[in-house]
């Protein structure tokens, strides 16, 4: 189903990954289990669960596991498949990807005012007030920079992403079209 | 003659690591290190782009490879000061080198931006990894001229360094001594400190606060336990989200931290000698005042502490009601009114 790591074929069910995971006190399931469900072809339950959302990408798991498997990029995976078919627990990380990939797109760079203004307003409206006076200070000692900056390889870059999206969309055309491959589990 | 290293700042150094940046032009001369900035380099995508598509994120990063096989002159070391730039930029080329269908299909991408990239062709590397392995820490040691006895710090490496470590340069992942030996080597007071590589979230803050501010909490409360005046990272993203959402995270815990978080080129610039004010302190959130003032060096004041001296040196407004101030008798019929 997620073919991000063909070692995850390999997993053991040790649950070491859950037992590392700095976060996964906030997860719907430990990472094991939703290894476990993919084998199980549970598409839907591994869809619409958090536990990719919540993944911090610290590789602490990684390096535990005894079958090497690169979780983490599984978990990234999972969240590029759920974010495509638009099944996504909350709206807050999708969004702030989003936000944070179309300054990408428009300029080359991340921009980090627009971004905070953007993704602030949006979902942490409450948390801007106790901000204030830190915000401030990102200002005035020259830690925010208001304008962004744009590369001069823009058209390059937008034809090598443009690219990327054709070859990435072949390939999942070729996989669809192959219906014993993933129905049968 | 200066060694010279392709350099890959990564966005927040023109922003949020401000303060990183300043240290690092101002160290780096003095161990006769020359950074040549890749030119045209375009974001790593941080942890965004490979949650969005993980092959447009690795053409993305393609793309800087590219630029520095291009413009490799005498170095194929690209070097990067951000912990999460380098291990994307090492993911990408760690990957294409371990398969031939992903570097065929990234080339196959960036041939439409008229660029390509040998697999392998590039070294990257952390700037940490060029103090402790290239310049060496006896080196380092020689350029101390003021020792930092008697500041007590927590080496807060952080995650993406020392893992996954796709090409086994680190002997350990989890506790890595690397940071402790550099600022032991500075002269200053090591402590132990066992959450030496956990995450510092990343971006929860942004998009889970309640996972963000609780990861942030407990990197605080043991450099605390530890005895530390102040917390050292390697990387832009850690020091953002220790400094600035510090705060917060008092406020929903109803705690009260006052713990700085340092870059590590900035303990080396006040150990080599250089004046506090040309190595971005006062960029802070959280002061690093109180830490430094154990070791009788001053640092310029922060944003906070800035607008505090400003407020005490103002004339205090006058309060309605202050007895102390001449006002007349209220008149008879406004105290018939009451």
């Amino acid at each position: 189903m997620i073919p991000a790591d063909s070692r995850l074929e390999t997993c053991i069910q040790c649950g070491t990954c859950g037992g590392s995971c700095p976060s996964y006190a906030d997860m719907d399931h430990t990472p094991r289990q939703i290894f476990a469900l993919i084998r199980a072809g549970a598409r839907d339950k591994v869809l619409d669960s958090n536990t990719p959302w919540m993944c911090v990408s610290c590789y602490l798991c990684a390096v535990r596991c005894p079958q090497q498997i690169h979780i983490p990029d599984v978990m990234y995976a999972l969240k590029a498949k759920a974010t495509q078919e638009d099944r996504v627990p909350s709206h807050v990380a999708p969004d702030f990807s989003k936000t944070f990939v179309d300054y990408i797109h428009k300029y080359g760079r991340s921009f980090e005012v627009g971004l905070v203004a953007k993704h602030y307003l949006r979902h942490h409206m409450s948390r801007l007030p106790g901000m204030t006076t830190s915000g401030i200070g990102m200002v005035t000692k020259g830690r925010m920079g208001f304008r962004p900056h744009h590369i001069e390889g823009m058209d390059g870059l937008t034809a090598i992403l443009d690219r990327a999206t054709e070859i990435e969309q072949a390939k999942q055309r070729a996989v669809f079209e192959q219906p014993a491959n993933e129905g049968a589990h | 003659m200066a060694t010279q290293y392709m350099y890959y700042p990564g966005c927040s150094m023109d922003g949020t690591g401000k303060a990183y940046h300043d240290s690092i032009e101002a160290v780096l001369p003095a161990l006769d290190i020359r950074l040549a900035e890749l030119d045209d380099w375009n974001c790593c995508g941080a942890t965004e782009y490979m949650g969005i598509s993980p092959l447009r994120s690795q053409a993305l990063v393609g793309r800087n490879l590219a630029l520095a096989e291009q413009q490799k002159n005498g170095t194929d070391t690209l070097v990067a000061p951000c912990s999460a730039c380098y291990v994307n930029l090492a993911r990408t080329d760690a990957y294409v080198r371990e398969s031939e269908e992903l570097a065929a299909n990234v080339n196959d991408a960036l041939s439409a931006g008229g660029m390509s990239y040998t697999p392998g062709s590039v070294k990257v590397r952390h700037l940490l990894e060029i103090m402790i392995d290239d310049v060496g820490l006896n080196e380092i040691h020689q350029h101390v001229t003021r020792p930092l006895a008697g500041l007590k710090l927590a080496p807060y490496m952080g995650c993406l360094v020392s893992r996954p470590d796709y090409d086994d340069r680190w002997q350990h992942r989890e506790h890595p001594h690397a940071l402790d030996q550099l600022l032991l080597h500075l002269g200053a007071d090591v402590v132990e400190y066992s959450r030496r590589t956990d995450c510092c979230g990343g971006h929860m803050t942004q998009i889970s606060p309640d996972t963000g501010l609780e990861l942030i909490r407990r990197l605080i409360v043991e450099a605390e336990r530890s005895g530390a005046h102040a917390l050292v990272t390697v990387c832009p993203m850690c020091q953002m989200n220790v400094d600035f959402y510090q705060r917060e995270m008092n406020h929903r815990f109803h705690e009260d931290h006052h713990m700085p978080i340092l870059f590590f080129t900035q303990l080396m610039g006040l150990a080599f000698g250089m004046p506090a004010k040309d190595l971005g302190f006062g960029r802070e959130i959280i002061s690093a005042r109180p830490a430094l003032a154990n070791i009788g060096i001053e640092a310029p004041l922060t944003e906070e502490e800035e607008a505090e001296r400003a407020a005490a040196a103002r004339p205090k407004r006058r309060r309605r009601g202050d007895p102390t101030l001449p006002a007349p008798e209220p008149r008879a019929d406004q105290e018939a009114l009451r």
